[in-house]
């Protein structure tokens, strides 16, 4: 069993070392950091000076190296466009991402699982067929889409909430939180549900299945024959045995809401880590780039890390250090 | 849940009934990148500079050069190849210590440091010196006529505050770490920064000891600057009336902001041009498909192109009437702009198939056109437009759209034929123009000029340019450059871009044509 911890952590290492380098393999295709750097002014000789004050010049397999050596002492180095310090402008920008990813993910949780027991129960009827066409929409139409109508009904039609931005935000120690404040909270609003629509049809569609699945069993039908109420039959026996795969699901999904905020925080303007991604892009900002990336890639193989992990403490077949995953 | 929902509705109704009359809330596609003044020579980072620190002279919102921290200035009587400042007296620091010549001194030198983005544009000074308390003077290697057009852009720092937060330097990228001055700021201009978390949020308030009390309007006494990327949103923004003031409307929604009773629209002609640049010198092209002839070396064929050229389809399809035919790659405001060199080619099929057919490319060639696609208004659709005109003369243009970081080294290295560019003068002068664009490539001169083109004779005429002093003579230099410019026909002018502000009812403001918006000037209703 150790041999199988122990060779699946080494799988997960080799796995970011491979992503860091393609990553790297392809920043000389996004562009010059340079042509950013310099003014319309610049001189050849400039030019040269700032590539080999910032290593440009080095084979990218050595760019990477350096990366590494200073990324495992805890320095992502200098980012080209804003000239601080990597590791200060994740700091600073990861509360708001996983703020925002936190309501949405328990937005998508809460009416996922609220919606999918409904319309499994009532499996017919309009508010059923509004909730299952509404989440057909959810799922059809592009995040960005969503995104701008939302902004279009509720911040320039209604004027109720803001169509950008965090809104207030209250510093609690090196954290700045929006959950505090009014306007925080507002601003919360429209951004958490473009993130979280798809995630809740999702969800929703998983419970309804799972849940149909259930009311389909024999111990359904024995507990509707020792005269058990509706209520007790569904939300006692039916719920508990739906939610676990669900739960499951959900939790791998939260890094993929991290993940893929880039373009809800894009549209919002949301000061996340996904806007300061995009922005870095046009800016051919390596360092920032590599550190995200790799931020994600540690993110996902820690997750899948943390599944593999709990199967093998579920699933007894798994122990005895032969079977292996396919 | 509902509790939340609640709260919100109740706060919404509270915000709809407030509004301040003094505070504006701005917002544009990008932030400022550093508020080290020295750090960055570009548009946005100089726009909101300008509003914490100030330069000697500065161009004021009609683009004239006016007095800020120097009161007047000429050339030495004693030495041509000195100017001579007199600064303004009682000014101070947002901190409260006194402005003189010292910190006048400092910031040159430090503008002239070699990691100074703004060392260029003081590439021809050979030393700064005080010249007692209120006075300043720059010496030149020859002597520069044009110099105080160079210096709109030298923001003035405190010596003290620098030193004293250990921030002499500009970002250098070795140390590997941020400096101070990037992040704080000690201007003596009209705001003074209270909060700024980079890419969210800069607030500005009014400086209270400010020289320019009682010159200036500043109506606007405080000023919330956030940056909003995407477009739609911004423009959202703007019509749900949480930001004031907008530096870039899209073309597409100018009619939804215009259309808005609490909304207006002002537009100027920017200080930029639109143009292709083609390689006119080299015996074969790389990415054509003639062999051993390029065939943009033939005159003929570039005045075919030019006038294949449809520009005004351009402005009322692509541009949605928001940009200016142009005949020449010199804005109008630009010394040695005339509205002759600007005549714009007419648009004549028939007679650029002749000349095609005269210059044995009857039957056409193929060649890749370079296109932006993240730098001009609606670059890329420029060039899909142009790729339809050439076809009619029938040159065949594969068109290779990418990112401006992409873009702008394969121009600079000689690695395309064909490219589309867009251009601003800074220092309102055709040399300027002429230095990037028409001078043969060496190290100093000719960066840009991705023609290849190489005229000894016009070279000559453009370096003697920097130290004419009798301006009639300068002046008549630049009209014979531009006249060889016109008649080679070394570039394709296609427009000069317009601005589009966007902005409530209240607000008075020109449009300046640098595209910066200085809130001294600006008037509320």
């Amino acid at each position: 069993m150790l041999s199988y911890v122990f060779r699946r952590a080494m799988q997960s290492v080799l796995v970011l070392l491979t992503v860091g380098l393609v990553a790297f393999s392809m920043f000389r295709f996004v562009g010059d950091p340079v042509e950013n750097l310099l003014g319309q002014e610049r001189t050849d000789a400039d030019i040269e000076r700032l590539r080999e004050q910032l290593g440009l010049e080095d084979p990218f397999p050595i760019q990477y190296w350096e990366f590494l050596t200073r990324a495992v002492q805890g320095d992502l180095g200098i980012s080209f466009r804003q000239g601080r310090p990597v590791v200060d402008i994740f700091i600073e920008r990861l509360p708001a991402t996983l703020e925002l990813a936190f309501v949405s993910a328990a937005f998508a949780f809460l009416f996922g699982v609220l919606f999918g027991i409904y319309t499994s129960i009532r499996r017919k009827g309009f508010l059923t067929n509004v909730i299952l066409t509404g989440s057909l929409i959810g799922v059809s139409l592009p995040t960005f889409l969503i995104g701008i109508l939302l902004i279009y009904v509720f911040a320039v039609e209604l004027g109720w909430l803001p169509s950008f931005g965090r809104g207030d935000v209250v510093q609690v120690g090196r954290w700045s939180t929006g959950f505090l404040t009014e306007s925080g909270l507002k601003a919360l609003v429209l951004p958490s549900l473009t993130l979280g629509l798809y995630q809740m049809t999702l969800i929703m569609r998983l419970v309804r299945s799972e849940m149909s699945e259930v009311l389909r069993q024999d111990y359904i039908r024995f507990a509707r024959a020792r005269g058990l109420s509706d209520r007790t039959i569904y939300f006692r026996h039916a719920v508990k045995n739906t939610l676990i795969p669900v739960i499951t699901i959900a939790g791998l999904q939260l890094g993929s809401i991290i993940a893929f905020a880039i373009i809800t925080e894009t549209v919002f303007q949301w000061p996340g880590v996904g806007l300061l991604f995009i922005d870095s892009v046009q800016f051919v900002d390596i360092p920032v780039m590599a550190a995200y990336l790799m931020m994600i890639s540690v993110m996902f193989v820690a997750i899948n890390f943390i599944v593999d992990m709990l199967y093998l403490a579920i699933d007894p077949r798994l122990r005895d250090g032969k079977t292996s995953f396919s | 849940m509902k509790k939340i929902f609640f709260s919100t509705l109740c706060a919404i109704m509270a915000f709809a009934g407030t509004s301040h009359a003094e505070t504006i809330n701005w917002a544009r596609a990008g932030d400022s990148l550093t508020l080290d003044p020295h750090a960055q020579n570009e548009g946005p980072t100089h726009t909101l500079a300008h509003q914490i620190y100030e330069t000697l002279i500065m161009r004021d919102m009609t683009g004239a050069q006016v007095p800020n921290l120097a009161t007047d200035w000429a050339p030495s009587p004693d030495n041509p190849n000195v100017w001579t400042f007199r600064l303004r007296e009682g000014v101070t620091f947002h901190d409260g210590s006194e402005f003189d010549s010292e910190d006048v001194v400092f910031s040159f030198e430090r503008a002239m440091t070699p990691d100074s983005d703004m060392k260029e544009l003081l590439s021809s000074v050979k030393e700064v010196r005080a010249n007692g308390k209120y006075g300043f003077e720059i010496e030149t290697n020859g002597p520069n006529p044009v110099l105080p057009s160079n210096l709109n852009d030298i923001f003035i720092m405190d010596k003290g505050w620098t030193e004293e937060n250990n921030t002499v330097e500009v970002q250098d990228f070795e140390s590997g770490e941020e400096t101070y001055a990037s992040r704080n700021a000690n201007g003596t201009g009209a705001y003074i920064l209270t909060e700024r978390v980079p890419d969210a949020k800069t607030v500005l308030e009014a400086n209270p000891n400010y020289w320019g009390i009682g010159t200036f309007p500043l109506h606007v006494t405080k000023v919330n600057y956030t940056p909003i990327k995407n477009a739609a949103t911004r423009v959202a923004a703007l019509l749900s009336g949480e930001v004031d003031f907008i530096q870039d409307v899209p073309v597409q929604d100018l009619g939804r902001v215009d259309d808005d009773p609490n909304l207006k629209v002002l537009n100027a002609p920017q200080n930029r041009v639109i143009f292709f640049g083609m390689n006119m010198a080299d015996d074969d092209l790389v990415s054509d498909d003639v062999e051993g002839a390029n065939p943009l070396a033939d005159r003929r064929v570039r005045e075919a192109m030019n006038i294949a050229v449809n520009r005004d389809a351009i402005r009322q399809i692509v541009m949605r009437g928001q940009s200016i035919p142009a005949g020449i790659i010199n804005p109008p405001f630009v010394n040695g702009y005339t509205d002759a060199l600007d005549r714009i080619p007419a648009y004549d099929i028939d007679k650029a198939k002749s000349l095609m057919a005269e210059a044995g490319y009857g039957d056409g060639f193929t060649i890749t056109l370079h296109c932006p696609n993240d730098r001009y208004i609606n670059d890329e659709a420029i060039c899909q437009a142009a790729v339809g005109m050439f076809a009619q003369i029938g040159i065949t243009v594969n068109l290779d759209a990418r990112p401006k970081a992409q873009h702008f080294p394969s121009i600079r290295n000689w690695e395309t034929d064909f490219f589309l560019l867009g251009w601003g003068v800074p220092t309102y002068d055709s040399e300027y123009i002429f230095n990037f664009l028409v001078h043969t490539k060496t190290d100093k001169r000719g960066s840009w000029n991705g023609t290849r083109y190489s005229n000894p004779e016009l070279d000559a005429k453009i370096v003697s340019l920097g130290s004419e002093t009798n301006l009639a003579t300068r002046n008549a230099t630049i009209a014979e450059i531009w006249e060889e410019v016109q008649d080679e026909i070394l570039y394709l002018p296609i427009h000069f871009q317009v601005l589009n502000w966007g902005m409530a009812n209240r607000v008075e403001t020109l449009v300046a044509p640098n595209d910066r918006a200085i809130f001294k000037y600006m008037e509320l209703k």
